[in-house]
């Protein structure tokens, strides 16, 4: 049986949202999608009329007016919206899963540690585009070889970073660092944002140092990884290791590496192109992988029969 | 605000763009030893930090010998007059950078972006604006884009409050003409300073800093020895040399920045550190290349039995920007698997 959900927020990532949700899955029902905006000056919610899903033109108001349609609130807003509609969100016994960087439910990779998250509570966040491509491969090595410290660097194309991730940089180097650590199992973790503006755009593409003991088996590192990328590959179809887990020892880098090799593992996304452009596979990640998310609960509440809470028994 | 009647500030970088020479090795002794005889020579800044700024010791640009804490703390006590800069790219490093080099006494902020990307660093000039600092914008790659883009950008920082901006020829890619157009544009426009930093890939470094002053620029930076990523910046002690003789008022001593390069820097490098003008540093400022490729490509180049220039031919062409380090190993990795392929085919 489906899972009723909304979207709130019919901006980029709403509206891609929806489009996936629509195209691809079974076991989302997308009851509406929620804005503050009238129809006429709000092209994500026209695309929803236009699709035959019902809006709501009035924010917090219009969830709480129609609560009653479904369980699982997709938040595409903004962190400081995130954080005044979250606890009405609770109080209306939704399940939320939060696209911006507010963080006030833990961090969430489909691949990594869904069922621990959706066993903690109504709320959860998925970290940033950045840290969904890169968080489950320091997983992947982490599970077979002691990840000592993880570092990611992101480039997206110039195109792809919204006014969001330009105001506040910061706050994806910070948030994604800390996903390294506390979902992908790093004992320290860094995160490096490059924004490229090359014509045309570049695909988002992302490299993955982790940092293990010299004794650990690359091949373990390597099977680990490819498993996980499968894994990933079955919510973010344009997701590939474009490199596979290759050493660097001292002979290779300009530091003291002491016991220590370097794993280097590169990957590219390429958005699905339906909504937003291929290149923007950073935005791509984040629906994909919140979407993969909302299918994970469904699953679970087919299961055990509830979703957010005990609010419809 | 001069010290002395200068016509131009001096800004000596040996320990910050001359931290990629070494591998970002320098020790905080060794650093101390630096600032202290820049200070001698009454150098008007020296910026201290990791090459790629704090926050960039990293596995992709190369992990320092010692944090940005004990670099600052062992350089602080030796300056008098010198002013005391940091670098952050917006990006790699954050706010919690800055905030500590505040807190360890630093006066000046330089904030760097690509030529193209000055809007990631509001928030940045928010802070240190603030905290009471000088901030200075300095646009990367100025070369990549034409003066009227590199205007519109500098804009953007003089609107978030940068006290300075300056044109970075991060690649050594221009020819005195571009540097001419650039600063010239940027200085009738804007109601702020105008800097310009040189990279000698070309032979250009002092050539073009004379061109940039001519043009209007009036804070320039360079390194003892002409230390710095890829051939090296504009050679500091020939800077304040030729700059006297062009009759401008500069505030070091000239005899006594000599002294600085010779005596104090010189005896810590060795052969393979010394700046040099080579092939591969050359191919930099031919295809356009950000400076602190050079070291990686050339350690890349080993490892994968490839010629350093091809890949760096190559990564000009693809258009890498600041930071994108890591490409060096996919490009490499692609030629090699192009080549064993062609191999392949042959047999």
């Amino acid at each position: 049986m489906a899972v009723n959900a909304a979207i709130v927020g019919p901006g980029n990532i709403g509206t891609d949202l929806m489009y996936k949700i629509l195209g691809r899955s079974n076991s989302i029902d997308l009851q509406r999608m929620i804005g503050i905006f009238p129809v006429d000056e709000s092209e994500g919610l026209q695309a929803a009329v236009d699709e035959g899903i019902d809006v709501g033109t009035d924010g917090i108001d219009s969830v709480r007016e129609h609560a009653d349609e479904f369980d699982i609130v997709f938040e595409a807003t903004s962190a400081t919206v995130h954080e005044q509609q979250a606890p009405v969100y609770e109080e209306l016994g939704l399940f939320a899963i939060d696209l911006t960087p507010a963080a006030v439910g833990p961090y969430t990779v489909p691949a990594v540690n869904m069922d621990d998250v959706t066993n903690s509570g109504n709320n959860i966040n998925m970290v940033t585009c950045g840290g969904q491509a890169t968080i489950p491969l320091v997983h992947a090595v982490n599970r077979v070889a002691d990840v000592e410290y993880a570092e990611m660097i992101s480039t997206i194309s110039s195109e792809s970073a919204g006014p969001g991730t330009r105001q506040n940089i910061d706050e994806f180097t910070q948030t994604t660092a800390a996903g390294l650590e506390e979902v992908g199992g790093a004992d320290e973790g860094k995160a490096i944002i490059i924004l490229n503006p090359a014509e045309p755009p570049i695909l988002m593409r992302n490299t993955v140092y982790t940092k293990v003991p010299d004794t650990t088996d690359v091949d373990d590192v390597r099977d680990s990884v490819a498993e996980i990328e499968s894994e990933i590959q079955s919510y973010v179809p344009g997701y590939e290791v474009t490199l596979e887990p290759s050493v660097k020892d001292q002979d290779d880098v300009g530091f003291d590496l002491g016991d220590s090799v370097v794993i280097t593992t590169m990957l590219e996304v390429e958005g699905e192109g339906q909504y937003l452009p291929p290149y923007a596979g950073n935005l791509d990640i984040m629906t994909s992988a919140a979407l993969g998310a909302a299918e994970r609960i469904a699953e679970h509440s087919a299961e055990a029969r509830t979703v957010g809470g005990d609010a419809d028994d | 605000m001069p010290m002395t009647e200068r016509d131009v500030r001096l800004v000596d970088m040996t320990l910050r763009d001359g931290m990629h020479a070494v591998d970002h090795q320098f020790t905080p002794e060794q650093m101390a030893d630096i600032a202290s005889a820049l200070d001698d020579s009454r150098m008007d800044v020296v910026e201290v930090s990791h090459g790629d700024g704090m926050g960039g010791s990293s596995i992709n640009y190369g992990f320092s010998a010692a944090d940005t804490s004990e670099y600052l703390e062992a350089v602080v006590p030796e300056l008098t007059d010198t002013e005391l800069s940091v670098l952050m790219l917006p990006g790699i490093g954050t706010v919690e950078e800055i905030d500590l080099a505040v807190d360890r006494g630093a006066d000046i902020c330089r904030i760097a972006t690509h030529v193209t990307e000055a809007d990631v660093s509001a928030e940045h000039f928010e802070f240190v604006t603030d905290r009471g600092l000088e901030a200075n914008g300095l646009l990367m790659l100025s070369h990549m884009e034409p003066p009227e883009k590199v205007l519109e950008q500098a804009k953007l920082m003089e609107e978030y409050g940068a006290d300075a901006v300056y044109v970075m020829d991060s690649a050594g890619a221009m020819l005195p003409e571009d540097v001419r157009e650039r600063v010239g544009l940027l200085a009738d426009e804007l109601s702020i300073d105008v800097g310009f930093h040189a990279h000698n890939n070309l032979g250009l470094g002092i050539g073009n800093t004379l061109a940039g002053i001519e043009a209007g620029a009036t804070t320039v930076d360079g390194c003892l020895r002409g230390l710095g990523a890829g051939s090296g910046n504009a050679q500091m002690e020939v800077l304040v040399g030729t700059l006297e003789k062009a009759g401008y008022d500069v505030t070091p001593d000239f005899f006594s920045t000599m002294d600085a390069a010779e005596d104090v820097l010189v005896p810590m490098l060795t052969e393979e550190t010394m700046p040099e003008l080579d092939n591969d540093s050359l191919v930099l400022g031919y295809a356009g290349v950000y400076s602190s490729f050079l070291r990686h490509t050339r350690r890349v180049g080993e490892k994968f039995d490839l010629d350093p220039r091809e890949i760096l031919v190559e990564l000009g062409e693809m258009g890498v920007v600041g930071g994108q380090e890591d490409m060096i190993t996919d490009v490499a990795a692609s030629i090699a698997e192009e080549r064993a392929d062609e191999a392949e085919a042959d047999d």
